[in-house]
């Protein structure tokens, strides 16, 4: 049960506050502490798959979207060790897909990218996969590359949870799960338009909107400049 | 004291990163106080005349002679850095790894909208392609890696006053990026 009891948490040293029930990832972000995440979206139920969000939390590594914070939980989330293990992560969803960030149209605006960023990736230590994805390009206003997915699960639950439709599923088992439309005709024949929540839920480049590339000028991307996570320690006051 | 050597080469590359490289500007003129150049496309000298400190590598390997190239940069230089996406993980080139190298010759030189008198090439002179584009590291060891397309002229000059003087690189936010 959400009760409105106020407790309190320290990361790395910053003591912090927060209601019961929330989780250390939602709490921490109105506290100004920013915890790396792909697979959370803040008007979604968190998905726990990514991993990129890994705090030690009194002593034990989880994952801070799924965990709720507890009173006087002491919680790592910027040691070296953290940081490597999210590196790590990071590393391996470049290396299982086919992310060529020169030629990606969300390049600059990139959620994968930003956090590879932040965490100041120079390369992957794992070898490159290059495995062979395919592209729905069946539609005429939008296309997924599965080349570019994650497999973050954000655009499933956007289209069931906030779309209401559930026209986006996703196939195969462990290294082999890919993305799809849940048409035999792929994205054509499902109902889907470039506002539906389902469309713009995606972190990376696997859906895009035809015609909407490259308005912005390098430089002025969203990630060009400003750390990701940015807008979220600007809300720390101490 | 001899000045450090550098030695620069473009495998399976656009050349950018080497424009990357004489993007630094006047500190060109610096770099050429701190180091002689050895092989390389900037002043065109062919072959190696010393074993040398710094082997910069643009582009991966996507035929026999890049390897060839890439094997003996990696006996004649002390540190070898991979510099841009290409040589890091194959880059634009890298794009045919998910079609059979049988197929993007045939669709090239054969069957392409704009092609006349199609014929595969396959002069003895040429090198041979490899069935795959390879990433830097994956035939040699690489010492560090310098990732964008190409990497800021700033990134570099960084990387290499910092491996020249021994020091930590100093690498703010704005010049690490992928693109
Ligand atoms: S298509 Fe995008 S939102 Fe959907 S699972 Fe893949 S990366 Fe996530
Ligand atoms: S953001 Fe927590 S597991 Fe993905």
């Amino acid at each position: 049960m959400m009760t409105s009891e106020k407790i309190t948490f320290y990361i790395d040293e910053i003591e912090c506050t927060a209601t019961q029930g929330q989780s250390i990832l939602e709490a921490a972000d109105e506290n100004g502490v920013y915890i790396p995440r792909l697979c959370h979206q803040p008007d979604l139920l968190p998905g726990g798959s990514c991993r990129v969000c890994t705090v030690s939390a009194n002593g034990r590594n989880q994952a801070a979207c799924t965990t709720p914070v507890a009173n006087d939980m002491i919680i790592e989330n910027g040691s070296e060790e953290i940081l490597d293990l999210r590196r790590a992560v990071i590393e391996m969803l470049f290396i299982e897909g086919n992310h060529y960030c020169p030629m990606c149209e969300r390049s600059g605006n990139c959620e994968l990218q930003a956090i590879a960023y932040r965490l100041k990736i120079l390369a992957p230590r794992f070898p490159f996969m290059f495995p062979s994805r395919k592209l729905d390009a069946t539609h005429p206003g939008i296309f997924i590359d599965g080349n570019r997915c994650i497999q973050c699960g954000r655009c499933v639950r956007a289209a069931q949870q906030i779309d209401k439709k559930p026209i986006l599923g996703f196939i195969g088992r462990g290294g082999a799960v890919r993305i799809k439309a849940s048409s035999t005709e792929g994205l054509k024949g499902v109902d889907i338009s470039p506002d539906d929540a389902c469309v713009k839920a995606c972190p990376v480049g696997a859906i895009i909107v035809k015609d909407t590339a490259y308005r912005k000028p390098i430089g002025e991307r969203m990630f060009d400049k400003q750390p990701i996570g940015s807008e979220i320690e600007a809300r720390r006051t101490s | 004291m001899a000045k450090p050597r550098i030695a620069t080469t473009s495998l399976a590359g656009c050349f950018g990163c080497h424009m990357s490289v004489l993007d630094i500007d006047e500190r060109i003129l610096k770099l050429a106080e701190l180091v002689d150049f050895d092989k390389s496309p900037i002043n065109d000298i062919k072959r190696f005349s010393a074993d040398c400190a710094v082997g910069l590598i643009e582009g991966g390997c996507c035929n026999d002679e890049n390897v060839e190239i890439l094997r003996a940069f990696r006996k004649r230089c002390k540190v070898l850095v991979a510099v841009g996406e290409c040589a890091l993980m194959g880059g634009l080139p890298a794009m045919r790894n998910g079609v059979p190298l049988k197929e993007c010759l045939r669709e090239a030189y054969l069957d392409g909208p704009s092609v006349v008198d199609g014929l595969i090439p396959a002069d003895a002179e040429l090198p041979l392609l490899l069935d795959q584009v390879y990433p830097c590291n994956e035939v040699v060891k690489i010492d560090y890696y310098l990732p964008g397309c190409p990497p800021s002229a700033d990134l570099i000059w960084e990387a290499l006053v910092a491996l020249l003087t021994g020091n930590d690189a100093d690498l703010p936010y704005e010049l690490i990026k992928y693109d």
